[in-house]
């Protein structure tokens, strides 16, 4: 009665189905998934999100490239995720592959494997699917006719702990760069993929801008330390640049939302309102690395919502930036999409702004978010004191935090969660301790306005990550997060209405370990997938002895890798890899960290020269060129002017989708 | 206005989960534009409730829901527009206006008739256990709910059990009453088939195929064909 796809694995996967969790995961038949229409000289691409289902589908960059690729007349694009390790075992037993979730195609029959990369502890998973599509892991043993394996997404910034796996890495945003690598891509297929051929298109892919090939690098070790890493041929270029897209206006994507039959995590529509951001946070990869600041322009979000909830029938809409209180005009905005929502109909639109500011958000905004529902807010402090504040450049003072969590609870909110990092360069005892103290302050605001009146502390363990100021500190032990967790802990038992909840400190090693690594972690993450660990965002998968007896059995040091701190002058593993920002620019905001120096956000105030829009020939796309009302994000603003109180909630640096430890 | 909408689930949205249905039903109404009355409180929800719920993986050309509109609408344009919004595999069937005062789906049905596709399973196999199954005095069916186990006898829940074929094989027909408890799809096969070890494997299908009410001490379908506007099954999602 289906009719099914000559190649579709369904009928081997149904009776598999049964027998497994949550089954709706790999059903596909999404609203807004794209029928593909295979055809002579249309490139195959598997998009692939190397986590569940539930975390990998709202995923906006695959959303993004999904459509894109679909619109152009030489591609064709499915989808797929990672199995949960029940079907896993079934798929293995009775020898299916990898499928993609749209028409149950075998990953291994598509010309490409493209992988979403937002963190780095899935990089085991990347090689699971890779696995269980049938395609050799390491890049050196694929044929011609296996597919092309491409990564992207924040965590491709340093791709080098992942070179002996995959043939390509992009850096930056995929809307442009994707048709340039399809081209490359169609003509090879074209010419009929012969054999020694892929050492040929691999280095036509090189000269993509953005387009990364290790492959195509030697790299030079003295002892544990790196050298060098430097072309193999002259046509392929010494240092790649990151690709960025000038104008959002240009890319209104995805215009047919993803909206799934299951539940995911984040269950609503989408829309991002701008990219980049230039609050400077020093811990912020994202923040770093996706400069300038570009906005989505008013009308045009208005629009995307307005279609977006119309096409998937969803009430909530997330506005999504690193910072979206920042979003010129966000007051307007918000009250306009309140005005747009159908009057008559089931019930009221929910706005929801996942990362807002402490200091840039006032009480009209927190009266037009949330809608109907106003259970939880989260503020991200990010450290206990306003010394260490400094230090990491997040210019908000225990005065906005107040503001902003009085404003949230008389606005009817009980519960707010305030993240905090610990492990954050100069960190002493007093600074975590301020962590206690700040949560205690912010209960007693909230029992003004409710008994319920509850604050959940957060805290995660600093991982200093490529291409930010803090790329060169030496992240702390296992032992010294450990031991200022308990210091926190004992701090916070007796608070009344604070509950502390902590990433695992032995996490943050693991993700250390691939996050500033170089090519030689390539045997540490397949050594750590070979004994089983897949999965290792998954508390109940992570087990830090596979990292320690990978690392042990390849002779590598944690210190070396992770605890270390790095001179000036020694090679990064990233060092041929550009975000635009010059090295000399994080050098110095590493050295105004560590003397306690703030620096403000060049949105509004002179350019620091940090060589992103000097070097790309791009600007700031920003409506207003007045910073938002309140604050003292170094706006020089006043936060007591009469009526305005700024609140904010927001966060830029996100947690795993299921917390790892804790309580 | 109180309205009872029928609808199908067949295809590979049979994976959904009762909580994934009601979610996207949600999200249909608000894509057809059908105005639902909200309740009351802190966290308002849709006034729309399910009847029992449907074991995931089973398909069913017999699913309802209740709605609570504000207003008076159309049967028949309802139909229409929220067959537009559902995803493939799903198919509006009727649409009927209920009394304010008619009991809840969950209240009202009293059995359940359903359709199994067996695999593996030859016809006088089957036709052998239906005879032994309708012969049985008792039939101890252990159970476990919230972490207790328990056994029940099944054997009064299975009103009739009848066999036909089909080319995919054999075919039987079960009606099973849904109190004191409802018995699963699956635990008849379970009770029918005591020497297979999983016979989570026997079934290629399973459809339920009627929800019937007793009235006058007889059994009816809860959707009587001339009360309602009838539609049919959609396409599946390929």
């Amino acid at each position: 009665m289906t009719s099914q796809h000559p190649q579709s694995l369904w009928s081997q996967l149904e009776p598999l189905l049964s027998k497994v969790q949550k089954p709706a995961r790999y059903i596909g038949c999404e609203d807004g998934a794209i029928v593909p229409a295979y055809g002579p000289g249309k490139v195959s691409w598997l998009l692939t999100y190397p986590d569940t289902y539930e975390v990998g589908l709202p995923n906006q960059g695959l959303q993004i490239l999904y459509e894109i690729l679909n619109e152009r007349d030489d591609a064709v694009a499915e989808r797929t995720y990672a199995p949960w390790t029940d079907l896993e075992e079934l798929l293995r037993a009775r020898r299916v592959p990898l499928f993609s979730v749209d028409t149950h195609r075998p990953a291994g029959d598509f010309d490409v494997i493209a992988f979403n990369l937002s963190a780095e502890l899935v990089y085991t998973n990347v090689l699971n699917c890779l696995d269980l599509a049938g395609v050799p892991v390491r890049a050196e043993d694929r044929r011609p006719e296996d597919p092309l394996v491409i990564v992207g997404g924040h965590a491709a910034f340093n791709p080098e702990p992942l070179a002996d796996f995959i043939d390509v890495a992009v850096l930056g945003e995929g809307e442009e760069v994707i048709g340039e690598l399809n081209e490359v891509i169609r003509d090879w297929i074209a010419s009929g993929r012969t054999e020694g051929s892929r050492e040929g298109v691999l280095r036509e892919l090189s000269k993509v801008p953005g387009a990364y090939v290790p492959s195509m690098y030697e790299v030079e070790y003295d002892g544990p330390a790196l050298m060098a890493v430097t072309p193999r041929y002259p046509d392929v270029p010494a240092t790649v640049e990151k690709r960025t897209v000038a104008d959002l206006a240009e890319w209104p994507y995805p215009k047919r939302p993803l909206a799934p039959l299951t539940e995911v995590v984040h269950d609503r529509l989408s829309v991002e309102v701008f990219r980049g951001c230039t609050r400077g946070c020093r811990f912020c990869q994202a923040g770093m690395i996706t400069r300038p600041v570009r906005e989505r322009p008013a009308d045009q979000v208005r629009t995307m919502v307005r279609d977006g909830l119309k096409r998937t029938g969803y009430d909530e809409v997330s506005l999504t930036s690193l910072s979206t209180a920042d979003f010129s005009g966000i007051a307007d905005l918000v009250s306009g999409i309140s005005a747009d929502s159908p009057p008559d109909l089931c019930g009221q639109t929910s706005i929801n702004l996942p990362s807002l500011r402490v200091d840039a958000f006032t009480v009209g905004v927190a009266a037009g978010v949330g809608g109907a529902r106003r259970s939880g807010l989260t503020f991200a402090p990010e450290a206990g004191t306003w010394r260490l504040r400094q230090v990491i450049n997040k210019l908000i003072t225990e005065e906005d935090l107040y503001g902003a969590v009085e404003s949230a609870f008389s606005q009817g909110w009980t519960r707010t969660k305030l993240y905090f990092l610990t492990g954050l360069p100069t960190e002493q005892d007093v600074d975590t301790l301020g962590i206690a103290e700040l949560a205690r302050n912010c209960v007693a605001i909230g029992k003004r306005h409710t008994n319920r009146a509850s604050v959940t502390v957060s805290l995660g363990g600093f991982v200093p990550k490529a291409h930010t100021p803090f790329q060169w500190f030496g992240q702390n032990t296992v032992e010294e997060l450990r031991r200022k967790v308990d210091l926190l802990r004992d701090a916070t038992k007796k608070a009344k209405g604070v509950q502390l909840k902590w990433h695992d400190p032995r996490a943050s090693l693991a993700e250390g370990i691939a996050s500033r690594g170089d090519r030689r972690i390539g045997r540490v993450i397949q050594r750590v997938w070979e004994m089983g660990g897949t999965f290792q965002e998954w508390g109940e998968h992570f087990r830090v002895a596979r990292w320690e007896e990978a690392m042990a059995a390849e002779g590598l040091s944690p210190d070396w890798y992770v605890h270390r701190h790095r001179t000036e002058d020694e090679v990064l593993p990233w060092d041929h890899l550009r975000a635009g920002l010059h090295k000399d620019f994080l050098w110095q905001d590493w050295q105004d960290a560590l003397a306690e120096s703030g620096v403000e956000d060049c949105r509004w105030t002179p350019c620091y020269d940090c060589g992103v829009c000097t070097g790309y020939g791009i600007e700031h796309v920003v409506a207003s060129p007045i910073p938002p009302a309140g604050g003292s994000q170094g706006t020089g603003q006043d936060l007591a002017r009469g009526g305005e109180i700024p609140v904010q909630l927001a966060v830029g640096r996100r947690g795993p989708a299921v917390p790892v430890g804790g309580d | 206005m109180h309205l009872r909408i029928k609808y199908s689930k067949l295809g590979k949205v049979r994976f959904t989960g009762h909580r994934d249905v009601a979610r996207l039903w949600e999200r249909a109404l608000r894509k057809a534009e059908i105005p639902v009355s909200y309740s009351e409180g802190f966290s308002p929800r849709p006034r729309v409730s399910f009847g029992l719920a449907l074991p995931t993986g089973a398909e069913s050309i017999a699913e309802y829901l209740d709605l609570l509109a504000p207003r008076d609408l159309d049967p028949a344009e309802v139909l229409a527009s929220v067959q537009a919004a559902l995803p493939a595999g799903f198919g509006v069937l009727g649409v009927m206006e209920i009394d304010k005062a008619s009991p809840s789906l969950q209240e009202d049905v009293v059995a359940c008739t359903w359709e199994f596709g067996l695999r593996e399973i030859t016809e006088p196999e089957l036709c052998e256990a239906v005879e032994a199954t309708l012969a049985a005095s008792e039939l101890p069916l252990e159970r476990s709910r919230k972490g207790a186990t328990r056994v029940d006898d099944v054997r009064p829940t299975i009103d009739t059990l009848t066999v036909a074929s089909s080319e995919d094989g054999p075919v039987l027909h079960a009606r099973l009453a849904t109190r004191p408890r409802g018995m699963r799809p699956g635990e008849l096969l379970e009770v029918m088939f005591p020497a297979v070890p999983d016979t989570g494997e026997l079934a290629g299908r399973v459809l339920r195929t009627t929800q019937l009410i007793e009235r006058d001490g007889a059994q009816r379908d809860l959707f009587p064909p001339d009360a309602a506007v009838a539609g049919h099954t959609n396409a599946v999602c390929a």
